[in-house]
């Protein structure tokens, strides 16, 4: 995934998360009877763990897409990687790594960004064809990302002119979790004149670093989401517990 | 279907002991890890858990421990563990602890265990016993230097070209011509049966034209005239390097080659190819063309050059610390050779001795004088003394002036309490055995290691049987030898840029002469006092050692290779030093290792330390051997 401060955070900064999410496993429960695709009512009506699940117990699945730009409407997914995981080990070997076809044309910054190439994409099939394998990889589990905002939006964006229909999930996003123990301040007067005021970085890189975690070379879909999945042990190692609610931190 | 996590494969790629994988198995293994992330602090697994992985540090740091508690290795980036439990009884044996914020790389048990019954590399690599691991590192090395593992006969390319002692210089002139050859052997087909006597001695090139050409003798001299006698000989199944040892040593050119007391053929100098032997020698030869002090002390850059050149060419430690102590022999020989020239004649008979590394043929570029005199029984002080004291003087200052540092403990001939009749210094030694005090067990380690380099060195054979024999029977003095020489200890290992002690605490550097070969040597001075061998060199004296069989099946070997890999890592470390223009030492920086080095010298020191509890175990006080 890449995110050059656009979407970044003025959100995920601000926003008190478990205020705002509703009760997932009731919305599941709610979509799958609203859903017509069956790959996608199958995925809702597996239904979610309880909000009072201790996070121990959750089952997860780090995920990461890179996209041909930004805009979660104009551009597209051009792959997706997912990792299944729990707080005591990332099942790295379980690892699921698709190229699609998205239906515009590449960007070349982002070309060198991700390193997936026309003639890669020209060869691969379209979402619609490997959805549903997708979904199974992310049945009954959180979904756990870093900027849920990409993910969630260009999932559900790609969806609708394939299948007539949106997708909702949960998500525990790594990089609200690092927003919230480093919010963006308004610098005082004294402050702008004469400091420049360094925001710590919330990015992927810069917050595993934070956590003594390796340099991984980032944008590739599966090497992110794996990043993503140790950021998130990490974080819960450091500042959550094994029996903290699962509630606690899904939006 | 499997995915490929790039970065899993990427970091396994090129480390060792992945580096010897081929595609298909690293893809294997890659492809089957889960990741962990442990914080500092946890506990990663308990004595006794189900083993069920194979643990890859992959980012912080790691402590595991032995089951008393005690540590026993402390892991970075890119070292491993849990494979003892796995290749066992599935438990875990060696508890895990993150000590700083941890990722974890872990590979199941099942795969792991395919990994390492198909590559068998691989599974040299991470060999359960870390002792197995250093075997074949230094076997390796063997192999790949063919003067220590090829015999002599390799070596002889045709029969000895032999002439009776009848003959004259011109027939001996004539068969050399006859027959190509530059050498031949002179034979005493008369010699008593059982005499070893049988080759009366050797007629070279240079004989003739050093001892027949130049002073004018008539051609129909005997060739008996102008033959070297007392020949040095080798047998025909000692190994090459021993036999370039012995042309090093005896300075010679020419060595028969022996098989049941008949010449097989002669090896010259030119059949060992090897630059560094000739280089070496010819660092022997000029210091014997010297005239003067002055003449010896500009030979220090050849030293240093001879020093280089044998590490770079890959010679091990024994070839480096024989020549080395030939180098210093020679010194110390050609200096007496000056000192008497000087001096005139001595006024009784005396040996000069060298004791420690030298005697012990472990000498390197940094090292101090040891040595000492026995001199004639008849000595009487009063008359005599002042000679042996400006004997002892000249050699000494000669001495240091050539880069053998004066002794700080005062061991040196020219300290009168070292210049002593024979008999004087047989009471002293037994005395030494029969009342060990803390002065005299520190005196016993340095005089016990003896060579006589110059004079009646015959005599220090006497006093090699005496220590042999008495240190043999006395219980009491080989306790407090043993207790004496666990005093040094090696480290533990390695951690990141610094030297981890057994108790956990870090330093920045390590002398690997304290901590590594003295201790080793210390021990094995130990064990062949107690299996009563009268060899000085460490191996030698291992070799002792082995076949008394008083050691654990195995671990003699041990030590030979601890000894070695240990000793040519100090080797170099002084050969970098001397490259760099740098005063050369026994410090070693972690920093200056390689991985493999690291590892290696953890496994020789583990040698080391189990070596040191065994000794303390069988040496102690009151214990029937």
């Amino acid at each position: 995934m890449f995110y050059l401060g656009k979407l970044d955070d003025k959100e995920s900064r601000r926003t008190p998360r478990a205020r705002r999410a509703p009760d997932w496993p009731a919305r599941f429960a709610e979509l799958a009877d609203a859903a017509h695709d069956p790959r996608l009512r199958a995925y809702y009506a597996a239904g979610l763990p309880a909000g009072d699940t201790p996070l121990a117990e959750v089952p997860m699945v780090a995920l990461d897409v890179e996209t041909t730009g930004l805009d979660p409407v104009r551009d597209g997914i051009v792959s997706i990687g997912l990792v299944p995981m729990t707080l005591e080990r990332i099942h790295a070997s379980a690892s699921r790594h698709w190229i699609v076809r998205p239906r515009v044309r590449l960007d070349e910054t982002s070309v060198t960004l991700h390193g997936i190439t026309d003639s890669q994409v020209e060869e691969a099939p379209d979402l619609q064809s490997i959805l549903g394998e997708v979904l199974e990889a992310m049945v009954g589990r959180i979904v756990v990302v870093h900027c849920r905002d990409i993910e969630r939006q260009f999932l559900d964006q790609a969806l609708k002119p394939r299948i007539g229909e949106g997708i909702e999930f949960p998500t525990i996003d790594t990089m609200a979790l690092e927003a919230e123990l480093h919010p963006r301040r308004r610098p005082g007067f004294f402050a702008r004149l004469f400091a420049r005021t360094e925001q710590v970085s919330i990015r992927l890189a810069a917050s595993r670093a934070r956590y003594g975690l390796p340099r991984y070379g980032l944008h590739h879909a599966l090497t992110d989401a794996l990043a993503t999945g140790e950021l998130l042990q990490a974080q819960i190692a450091h500042r959550y517990a094994p029996d903290t609610r699962l509630d606690a931190l899904w939006t | 279907m499997k995915d490929e996590q790039l970065e899993i494969l990427e970091f396994f790629r090129g480390r060792p002991p992945f580096d010897s994988l081929d595609e298909t198995w690293l893809h294997k293994l890659a492809t089957s890890v889960d990741v962990r992330y442990c914080r500092a602090d946890t506990q990663i697994s308990e004595f006794g858990d189900e083993a069920q992985w194979w643990y890859i540090v992959r980012s912080g740091a790691v402590e595991v421990y032995r089951r008393n508690g005690t540590l026993y290795n402390r892991l970075t980036e890119g070292g491993y563990f849990g494979e003892f439990g796995l290749l066992r009884n599935k438990r875990v044996r060696f508890p895990a602890r993150a000590i700083e914020d941890t990722l974890l790389y872990m590979v199941p048990e099942p795969v792991f265990s395919e990994v390492f019954d198909n590559d068998e590399t691989f599974a040299d690599a991470v060999e359960i016993e870390d002792r197995t691991r250093l075997r074949h590192v230094v076997s390796r090395k063997e192999d790949a230097n063919q003067l220590m593992s090829a015999t002599v006969d390799t070596l002889v390319g045709r029969e000895a070209v032999l002439l009776d002692v009848s003959a004259t210089v011109r027939e001996a002139a004539q068969r050399m011509t006859e027959e190509g050859v530059s050498s031949v052997l002179v034979m005493d087909e008369e010699a008593a049966p059982g005499d070893l006597a049988l080759v009366a001695g050797i007629v070279t090139d240079r004989d003739l034209r050093t001892r027949l050409v130049a002073p004018g003798l008539s051609y129909d001299t005997p060739v008996t005239e102008i033959m070297s006698g007392d020949l040095v000989t080798v047998d025909h199944n000692q190994l090459v390097f021993e036999a370039m040892m012995l042309m090093l040593r005896h300075n010679v050119h020419h060595l028969p080659v022996m098989r049941h007391r008949r010449p097989l053929g002669v090896i010259a100098l030119s059949d060992i190819i090897h630059y560094e032997s000739r280089n070496s020698l010819f660092v022997v030869g000029s210091i014997f063309r010297q005239t003067d002090v002055d003449g010896l002390v500009g030979l220090l850059p050849d030293v240093h050059a001879c020093f280089t050149r044998m590490v770079t060419e890959d010679a091990n430690s024994r070839m480096i610390g024989s020549a080395m102590a030939a180098i210093g022999r020679s010194f110390k020989q050609r200096l007496l050779e000056l000192a008497e020239e000087k001096l005139g004649p001595p006024p009784v008979p005396y040996c000069f001795l060298a004791m420690g590394s030298m005697a012990r043929q472990e000498q390197l570029i940094v090292t101090d004088q040891d040595n000492a005199l026995i001199l004639d029984d008849r000595f009487d002080p009063a008359v005599h003394d002042a000679y042996f004291a400006e004997l002892a003087a000249f050699v000494s200052d000669g001495l240091a002036r050539c880069g053998y540092t004066y002794c700080s403990g005062g061991i040196m001939a020219t300290n009168p309490r070292w210049r002593q009749p024979l008999a004087v210094w047989k009471r002293t030694f037994a005395d030494w055995i029969d009342k060990p005090t803390p002065e005299s067990l520190l005196n016993a380690n340095i005089f016990f290691d003896l060579e006589g380099v110059w004079g009646k060195t015959e005599w220090v054979d006497a006093l090699r049987r005496v220590i042999a024999q008495k240190a043999q029977a006395s219980p009491r003095f080989l306790a407090c030898m043993a207790r004496n020489a666990l005093l040094r200890t090696p480290p533990l290992g390695f951690f990141k840029d610094f030297v981890v002690e057994a108790d956990g605490r870090h330093s920045r550097a390590i002398n690997l002469k304290r901590r590594g070969t003295a201790p080793l040597a210390d021990l094995v001075r130990v064990h062949a006092l107690a299996v009563g061998s009268i060899s000085v060199n460490s191996f030698e004296r291992l070799r002792d050692v082995i076949d008394a069989s008083i050691l654990p099946l195995g671990r003699g070997q041990d030590l030979v290779d601890a000894l070695e890999f240990i000793s040519i890592v100090r080797i170099r470390n002084q050969a970098v030093s001397l490259a760099a223009g740098e005063e050369p030492d026994n410090s070693v920086e972690p920093d200056t290792l390689s991985e493999f080095e690291r590892k290696s010298l953890r496994d020789a020191f583990l040698i080391l330390s189990n070596a040191q509890k065994f000794m303390k175990y069988r040496y102690q006080p009151g214990r029937v051997n």
